[in-house]
């Protein structure tokens, strides 16, 4: 898992309840044919952010996007930009600006030509607009390439030309659908960091749709995640995945172990789960009380196990089991370890020591075992 | 697998070495020279043939004119050239008139086949798909009729006792009726009418093969419907257009059926003069004459225009 960016305290303007948004959408629904492709969503997105909104194919994550573009209108709701009703305001009128999933380059334009067309449109002089061209070409180091036509571009060229066109016009708001989509893994990841120091540099509030959640947790300050037209949860990379509001968030974002049971017993902030799909009695930390009886579902990430070939000395979280599989990958070592009752667990170990051959293989029993406050309760 | 093995081969059957032959290196050569000898058989050498007749005299013989070359009896070669058939072209300034007529007849109806075109094929162009089938069919069902009684049908509309004029008079809006027929109104209208379909189909295939998305970009971008068509819709059109253009101008030029079932006495086409001085006059040379002047009237300025073509798009430093 790739680490989230550090965000600094005061630059965390949705935890200040004054604070005022800037993109402020309000119960809006898109229904298309009798679907609902965006069901009622309400979200406040600050200054300066670099929002997500991932989910998988079809959730409503590019209708949402399509909507704050003005390229859709919604059924029923409102869009406030900056203080602004823009809900019926057509998207040329906007002060918004998209990137395409298809970069959408006019080809019978130049790579200067297309930047050069956003400014056009504006009363903006002829000289300042080649200044401006000028130097959105050398941000993302196109300069050679100002006279070419898309068709003579790389794709990691022609998306870098996408993106500056989006940013010709200094919008308030960038939108980017699926940007990085059509590159390959090494030039993706390059630019994910790329796209962050130029959000940075630029000032721009951005939103993104994406569905690669790793994407998602590299470049944004917070993600929304999304599925059948509605939000589940929105949140800092670190909070969405630590802290998932649901099984489906959790399940969505990284791997996870889903362990299901039934609250035996509440003391305080700790909950004793009896999970016979495990074998053992389970102590989860819960906030809220839960009566007794209550079937839940208990999520653990696989690096929150610890395996050990000694049985530890907790009489609660430990199970035993048969390691299956695993995968070296040079940083961790992934294993798969079968319970007597069948159930797969995901464990994933950090290779601290330098070793040729790793101290647990093929067939060995283990222990795994897990603190109270490392996995999540989710009442089914 | 060789082509040597698969001819000599006993177990395949005839159809597969000949899809073999088609795929393989010398099918390639059989598609690129087939076409190229029918245009050699049925385009150029009767085209040496005219320009050989068009060389010659009128002769009251069988064929009617002179021939280019004979041996005479102490056994020279002689050729003769008569260009007077050209130099007549060029001092009888009915030919003149007429050839410019025919352009000019051409061209506005061209323009106007063109106007009326762009919009069918962006509507359609845009429009979903079972109606769009529909849309096309009714473009293509005219072509299922004879050419020429769609031609004479019109005479059946304009003349004074016509359809329209009927209407026109029974409506009240005049009083008199209106003399349509024989006009050069009549040409017009019937060779829009005609070459319709020429411009809408190839506008058609342009315009619907283009990237919806690049419209969505341009008005992101703050380009207004109207600007965004200028810009975007238009230029991408383009090959649509000259393709449509050239499909409606060519044969709009040599017309010959629509000016004489429809055109009055003045609407003096070059396919209808070609027609009198070979058909009345039995001017061989001189048809032969007007044809190819037609001809390189045509090709010249085609081929220039594709060399600009080429020129522009090859243009962009690779």
């Amino acid at each position: 898992m790739v680490q989230s960016k550090p965000v600094k305290a005061p630059q965390e303007p949705w935890r200040d309840p004054a604070a005022k948004s800037f993109v402020h959408i309000d119960n809006v629904t898109k229904v298309f044919d009798n679907t609902y492709a965006v069901d009622g969503v309400t979200l406040d997105i600050y200054r300066g952010e670099f929002f997500c909104l991932l989910g998988g194919s079809g959730c409503g994550k590019s209708t949402l996007l399509r909507m704050l573009a003005g390229l859709d209108q919604p059924t029923s709701g409102r869009i406030l930009i900056d203080g602004t009703d823009m809900t019926r305001v057509p998207p040329y009128a906007r002060p918004v600006n998209m990137m395409f999933q298809s970069y959408a380059l006019f080809p019978h334009m130049t790579v200067e030509q297309n930047v050069a067309f956003g400014l056009k449109q504006q009363k903006v002089g002829k000289r300042e607009i080649r200044e401006r061209v000028a130097g959105l070409l050398e941000l993302v180091r196109m300069t050679p390439f100002a006279l070419r036509k898309p068709d003579q571009l790389s794709g990691g060229q022609r998306q870098r030309v996408a993106l500056i066109r989006s940013l010709a016009r200094q919008p308030k708001l960038l939108l980017l659908d699926e940007p990085l989509a059509a590159l390959d893994k090494k030039l993706r990841e390059h630019t994910q960091f790329e796209l962050v120091n130029i959000q940075e540099r630029v000032g721009t509030t951005f939103i993104m749709v994406t569905h690669d959640q790793e994407e998602a947790m590299t470049v944004s300050t917070r993600i929304a995640v999304m599925e059948a037209g509605r939000i589940e949860q929105v949140g800092t990379p670190a909070s969405v995945y630590e802290y998932p509001a649901s099984r489906h968030v959790a399940e969505f974002i990284g791997a996870v172990n889903i362990l299901e049971g039934r609250v035996v017993e509440q003391a305080g902030e700790r909950l004793l789960i009896r999970a016979e799909s495990v074998g053992c009695d389970l102590v989860m930390v819960y906030k809220q009380p839960l009566p007794e009886g209550t079937p839940v579902t208990v999520a653990v990430r696989p690096e929150k196990l610890v395996a050990t070939e000694q049985l530890p000395s907790a009489g609660y979280n430990t199970v035993k089991g048969v390691i299956t599989d695993f995968a070296y990958l040079g940083d961790v070592s992934i294993y798969l370890v079968r319970l007597p009752t069948g159930q797969q667990m995901r464990v994933q170990l950090t290779n601290l020591a330098r070793l040729t051959e790793t101290p647990l293989t093929w067939d060995q029993e283990v222990y795994l075992s897990w603190l109270p406050d490392s996995g999540v309760v989710f009442p089914s | 697998m060789s082509r040597w093995s698969a001819i000599n081969g006993s177990s395949r059957g005839a159809g597969e070495w000949l899809g073999d032959v088609l795929t393989g290196h010398h099918g390639r050569r059989l598609v690129i020279v087939l076409p190229y000898l029918w245009l050699l058989l049925f385009f150029f050498l009767p085209f040496v043939i005219v320009l050989k007749i068009s060389l010659a005299e009128v002769l009251l013989a069988r064929p009617p004119y002179s021939p280019l070359w004979q041996y005479l009896q102490d056994g020279t070669l002689q050729i003769q050239l008569h260009l007077d058939n050209y130099l007549r072209l060029w001092e009888d300034p009915l030919y003149f008139i007429a050839y410019l007529k025919s352009l000019k007849i051409a061209g506005i109806s061209t323009l106007v086949c063109l106007l009326i075109g762009y919009p069918m094929a962006y509507a359609i162009a845009r429009t979903r798909d079972p109606l769009r089938n529909i849309l096309l069919m009714l473009i293509i069902l005219p072509f299922w009729t004879s050419f020429l009684i769609r031609v004479y049908a019109w005479i059946g509309i304009l003349k004074s006792n016509g359809l329209l004029n009927n209407l026109l008079l029974a409506l009240g809006l005049i009083d008199q009726p209106l003399a349509l027929l024989h006009t050069d109104f009549a040409v017009y209208l019937g060779i829009v009418y005609s070459y319709l379909p020429f411009m809408v189909l190839p506008l058609y295939a342009t315009l619907s093969r283009m990237d919806r998305t690049l419209l969505e970009a341009a008005a992101d971008l703050g380009c207004k419907p109207w600007k965004a068509f200028l810009s975007v819709t238009l230029p991408l059109s383009l090959p649509g257009i000259i393709a449509g253009c050239m499909l409606v101008f060519i044969p709009a030029v040599g017309e010959f059926v629509i000016p004489d079932l429809l055109g009055g006495p003045d609407s003096l086409m070059i396919g209808k003069v070609l027609w009198t001085e070979f058909f009345s006059n039995r001017d061989w040379p001189a048809a032969s004459a007007v044809a190819v002047v037609m001809l390189v009237l045509l090709v010249v300025p085609l081929t220039l225009f594709q060399r600009a073509q080429e020129k522009s798009e090859g243009k962009t430093p690779l």
